[in-house]
C-alpha cells in the first residue's frame, strides 16, 4: 500500500521495457524517493562509469507519500551519477509530474543505456512507449511539452523534459517539468540528453491507495492545520523564498561579485517588496502565487516581465506570466553577478526553465567569468565582445541564452565555474565544493552552512542540511558538526517521503512519521525514520568513496578560509572547516580519512 | 437551508487538494483522474480555475437519461446518479452543456458531482477559500458587498 509496487525498467539501447515488481525490502529500508532511488542506483551501475555515457542509470523516483493528500506530495527524484561533480547526483522537484509518474503505476523509473536516435518515452498506465524525438530535439523545454501534448491529443499528459543545454550537454543542465519546475542541481539534464532521452511525457489513472485511510486522513487533517498557522508558511506564501534575501543582507550572509563580498547594495531592488510594487507605468513583476501538486504553502511566484524592458522589446513570446524569481535564483543573478534590474534576472529565469540550465551554477560561473573579466584575463575577446562586468544586465541575458544553446563564450560558461577557472588558470575563483557552486549563503557568516556545503553529498548544497538555527546563534565553528549531521539524515529522510522540505516550516519528525505510519504497512517509529535518512547519506557517501572522491573533497575554497568577511555580523571572521570537519566525521562514525567505519555500515546494515 | 458550491478562481493555486479529496471520497483512493472537479490551468499557471457541477434547478442530464437513473436529492439539492439503474447510454454527458457530468470507463457508469451528501469535501481541503460552500440565496453576497464597499463615502 502507498507504494505501487512497481518499478517500470527501460533500456534505451535496446529499445526496450519491462516492469518489475518493487523490492520490498529495499522500501522498508530506504522508504522511496531519494533514498530508494540511491539503493537502486548502487545495485544497479558501477559508480566509477563516466557519467556522461550509457553505462550510467538515470532514475526518476516517487516516494510512499507522493500522489496522497499530504500537503506538497508532488515530489519525485533525479538521481544518477552528475557529470558535474562525478559524485551521485540527487535533484528533486515539484509541479505535477512526479504524482503522475506515480499514478501511472510506478514507484520508479529506471532508464539504462543510451538510444542510439533521440527519443521520448510516453508512458499512460501500462502503455510504455519509446517514440522517436527527430521532430523536438533541438527543441526548447516550453516547446517540447507543448509538441508532445498535441502530438497525442492528451493535454492531461505531464511532461519532464530537457532543454537544447541538456542535449549539448552543459555540464549544469537540469531535467525541467511542467513548464517551469525542476530537478535543478548537479546536471541531471545533461545525463538525459547524454542518453538520447528527450522526455518523459506521463498521465496516470491508478490512484493512489493507503495502508490506514480512516488515520492517514486524521493526520492529514492535523498537519494541514500545522502549516496553516505557522508563520514560516505565511511568509513562503506571502513572499516567496525571497525573504530570504533581506535576511542574508541584514546579516551579511549574502555572496556578492563571486563571494569578494557579502552584502549587497540592490536588494531593496530584488526583494520581495520590489517584486510586489507597482511601477509608474502601472507593471508589477509578481502576478500570483502558484503551488505545485498537493501543496498548501503555494510558494511558487508567477511572475512577468516590463513590456517596454530591453530584454522583452523584440521578444514577444515572452510577453508572458511565468515561473518568478526564487531566492536562490534571485541571488544566482542578482548579488553574485551584482546586478538589481528585477525584469532582466525575471528574463533570465525563463531562460534556464526554456533551456534547461541550473541557475544556481550558471549564476556561479557568470560570476567567476565576470571577476576573470575584471582581473583581465578574459577580454572581449574571449566573451564574443560583450564586456562581462559585475552589474552588466545585458551580459546576464545575453550570456544565459548563448549558453543554454551552446553558442560562442556560452560553451565555456557551460563547463561550470571549476573547469572555466582552471582553464583560465585561476582555479582558486571557482567558489563551490566538488566542482558545484554554492548556493545563496556564505559560510563566513554562516559556519554550519561551511561544513555542509563542504560534506555534501552531491558537492556545494543548502537543501541537505539545515544548521540556521545554531549559524544565527553562534558564528564560530563550535558546535556545529552535531546539528549538521542530525539535519543532514533528517534531510535526506524527508526526501525519501514523496514531500517537500519546506513543510518543515511546521512539521517535525513525529509529523512526517504520523503520515508515513498510517500510509505505509508496517510500523514506522521517528528512530526509524531517522536512521533511514542516517542510511541513505552513509550510502551515497559509499557511492562516492567507490566513483573516487575522498576527504580533500570535503573542502571550501581559500576566499571562504582565509579571506575573512568585509562586513556584516560576521565581519573579519573566516570559515571555521579545519575545526569542524574532524568533529563530523567523529559524530558520523567513519574514520579520520572520512570513511565510513565497519561498525557504522553494519549498524546501518549496509 | 440548501447550500451551493461558490468557485473564486482568483484563490486558486492549483493545489489538487480538491481533486485528491474528491477521488478519495468516492474511489477510496488519491486519483485525480477520477475527480469530479477539476482545475484548469491557464498560461503558465497564471490562473487556475475549479469548475464542477453547479446543480442545474432543471437538470438536462436528469431530463434526458432514459432510464430515470439521475434525481434530484430534496436535501442537498445535488442531481445524483444511482449507479444501480444508469446503463452507461452517456446521452446525459451530451447533454450538458457544461461537461460536468462524465463517464468512467472502469464502472461503465456516469459519475457527477453529488455534493458529498451536503459535506463537500473539495471545500473542505481547499487550504485558499477558492471553494465554499455557502447558502444557495445568497452565493453573490460577498461579491455585492465587495463592490458596495467600492462606493463607500469617506468616513465622515
Amino acid at each position: 500500500m502507498t507504494w505501487q509496487g512497481k518499478v517500470l525498467r527501460v533500456n534505451l539501447s535496446e529499445g526496450t521495457h519491462e516492469i518489475e515488481p518493487l523490492n520490498r525490502e529495499w522500501a522498508d529500508l530506504y522508504l522511496g524517493e531519494r533514498g530508494l532511488a540511491t539503493k537502486y542506483l548502487w545495485e544497479n551501475m558501477d559508480p566509477k562509469a563516466d557519467p556522461m555515457g550509457p553505462d550510467n542509470v538515470l532514475i526518476f523516483a516517487t516516494g510512499p507519500l507522493t500522489g496522497t493528500m499530504s500537503s506538497t506530495s508532488g515530489r519525485y527524484a533525479v538521481v544518477t551519477k552528475g557529470p558535474l561533480t562525478g559524485a551521485i547526483a540527487c535533484s528533486n522537484s515539484g509541479g505535477k509530474f512526479g504524482a503522475d509518474l506515480k499514478y501511472a503505476g510506478y514507484d520508479l523509473l529506471i532508464v539504462e543505456g543510451r538510444a542510439p536516435k533521440p527519443v521520448y518515452l510516453h508512458i499512460v498506465d501500462e502503455s510504455v512507449e519509446i517514440l522517436p524525438a527527430d521532430d523536438i530535439w533541438g527543441s526548447t523545454v516550453w516547446n517540447t511539452e507543448a509538441w508532445i501534448k498535441a502530438r497525442h491529443q492528451n493535454p492531461r499528459l505531464k511532461v519532464a523534459s530537457i532543454g537544447e543545454a541538456g542535449e549539448k550537454g552543459v555540464l549544469y543542465a537540469c531535467v525541467v517539468n511542467d513548464l517551469h519546475r525542476a530537478a535543478g542541481r548537479s546536471g541531471v539534464g545533461a545525463v538525459m540528453g547524454s542518453k538520447n532521452l528527450k522526455a518523459v511525457a506521463c498521465h496516470g489513472t491508478r490512484g493512489v491507495r493507503v495502508e490506514d485511510p480512516k488515520r492517514f486522513m486524521a493526520a492529514v487533517k492535523a498537519t494541514h492545520k500545522l502549516l496553516a498557522e505557522s508563520e514560516g508558511r505565511q511568509d513562503l506564501t506571502e513572499n516567496g523564498t525571497d525573504s530570504m534575501i533581506d535576511m542574508m543582507q541584514e546579516f551579511g550572509g549574502l555572496p556578492t561579485r563571486n563571494f569578494q563580498e557579502v552584502q549587497f547594495e540592490g536588494t531593496d531592488k530584488l526583494n520581495p517588496a520590489a517584486m510586489q510594487a507597482t511601477k509608474p507605468n502601472g507593471h508589477r513583476n509578481l502576478v500570483t502565487n502558484k503551488a505545485c501538486f498537493g501543496c498548501t504553502i503555494a510558494c511558487g511566484r508567477i511572475a512577468h516581465i516590463d513590456k517596454d524592458h530591453f530584454t522583452i522589446v523584440n521578444r514577444p513570446e515572452y510577453r508572458i506570466a511565468s515561473g518568478g524569481l526564487e531566492y536562490e535564483t534571485a541571488y544566482a543573478f542578482g548579488p553574485v553577478v551584482g546586478i538589481d534590474d528585477i525584469d532582466a534576472l525575471t528574463f533570465a529565469s525563463y531562460l534556464m526553465n526554456e533551456h534547461g540550465m541550473d541557475p544556481i551554477s550558471f549564476g556561479g560561473t557568470l560570476a567567476a567569468a565576470m571577476e576573470l573579466f575584471e582581473m583581465g584575463v578574459l577580454s572581449e575577446k574571449d566573451t564574443d565582445g560583450v564586456p562581462l562586468n559585475f552589474g552588466n544586465a545585458e551580459a546576464l541575458t545575453v550570456m544565459a541564452e548563448k549558453t543554454g544553446k551552446g553558442e560562442g563564450f556560452g560553451q565555456v560558461l557551460g563547463l561550470g565555474s571549476k573547469r572555466m577557472c582552471e582553464k583560465y588558470g585561476h582555479p582558486e575563483l571557482f567558489m563551490g565544493v566538488k566542482g558545484q557552486e554554492f548556493a545563496g549563503y556564505d559560510s563566513r557568516a554562516l559556519q554550519g552552512m561551511g561544513l555542509g556545503y563542504a560534506t555534501g553529498n552531491r558537492g556545494a548544497c543548502h537543501l541537505k542540511h539545515d544548521t540556521f538555527a545554531e549559524d544565527m546563534e553562534d558564528q564560530t565553528g563550535k558546535g556545529k558538526a552535531k546539528p549538521c549531521k542530525e539535519s543532514q539524515d533528517r534531510t535526506a529522510m524527508i526526501d525519501s517521503t514523496g514531500l517537500c522540505l519546506f513543510t518543515t516550516a511546521a512539521w517535525g519528525v513525529e509529523e512526517f512519521c504520523q503520515q508515513i505510519d498510517a500510509a505505509c504497512a508496517g510500523d514506522w517509529t521517528p528512530e526509524r525514520l531517522i536512521e533511514i535518512g542516517e542510511r541513505v547519506w552513509n550510502l551515497e557517501r559509499q557511492f562516492n568513496l567507490a566513483a573516487g572522491l575522498t576527504a580533500a573533497d570535503d573542502s571550501l575554497p581559500k576566499r571562504l578560509l582565509e579571506v575573512p568577511a568585509p562586513s556584516g555580523t560576521a565581519k573579519g571572521k573566516v570559515n571555521e572547516l579545519a575545526k569542524m570537519l574532524p568533529e563530523y566525521y567523529a559524530e558520523r562514525g567513519w574514520t579520520a580519512e572520512g570513511v565510513p567505519t565497519n561498525e557504522t555500515l553494519s549498524r546501518l546494515r549496509l | 437551508m440548501q447550500k451551493s458550491l461558490l468557485i473564486d478562481p482568483g484563490k486558486c493555486t492549483s493545489c489538487l487538494q480538491c481533486e485528491l479529496a474528491c477521488s478519495f471520497e468516492h474511489e477510496g483512493a488519491f486519483s485525480p483522474a477520477k475527480s469530479r472537479i477539476k482545475i484548469f490551468e491557464f498560461g503558465h499557471g497564471a490562473r487556475a480555475i475549479p469548475y464542477t457541477c453547479t446543480q442545474c434547478a432543471e437538470a438536462w442530464c436528469m431530463q434526458v437519461c432514459p432510464v430515470e437513473a439521475i434525481t434530484k436529492n430534496l436535501t442537498t439539492g445535488a442531481m445524483e446518479v444511482n449507479e444501480q439503474v444508469c446503463v452507461g447510454c452517456k446521452v446525459c454527458t451530451i447533454a450538458c452543456p457544461f461537461g460536468t457530468i462524465n463517464y468512467n470507463r472502469d464502472t461503465g457508469k456516469v459519475v457527477k458531482c453529488d455534493l458529498c451528501g451536503g459535506d463537500p469535501k473539495c471545500a473542505e481541503a481547499c487550504p485558499t477559500g477558492a471553494i465554499t460552500y455557502v447558502d444557495s440565496d445568497w452565493t453573490g453576497y460577498e461579491r455585492m458587498k465587495a463592490w458596495a464597499q467600492t462606493g463607500q463615502a469617506p468616513a465622515a
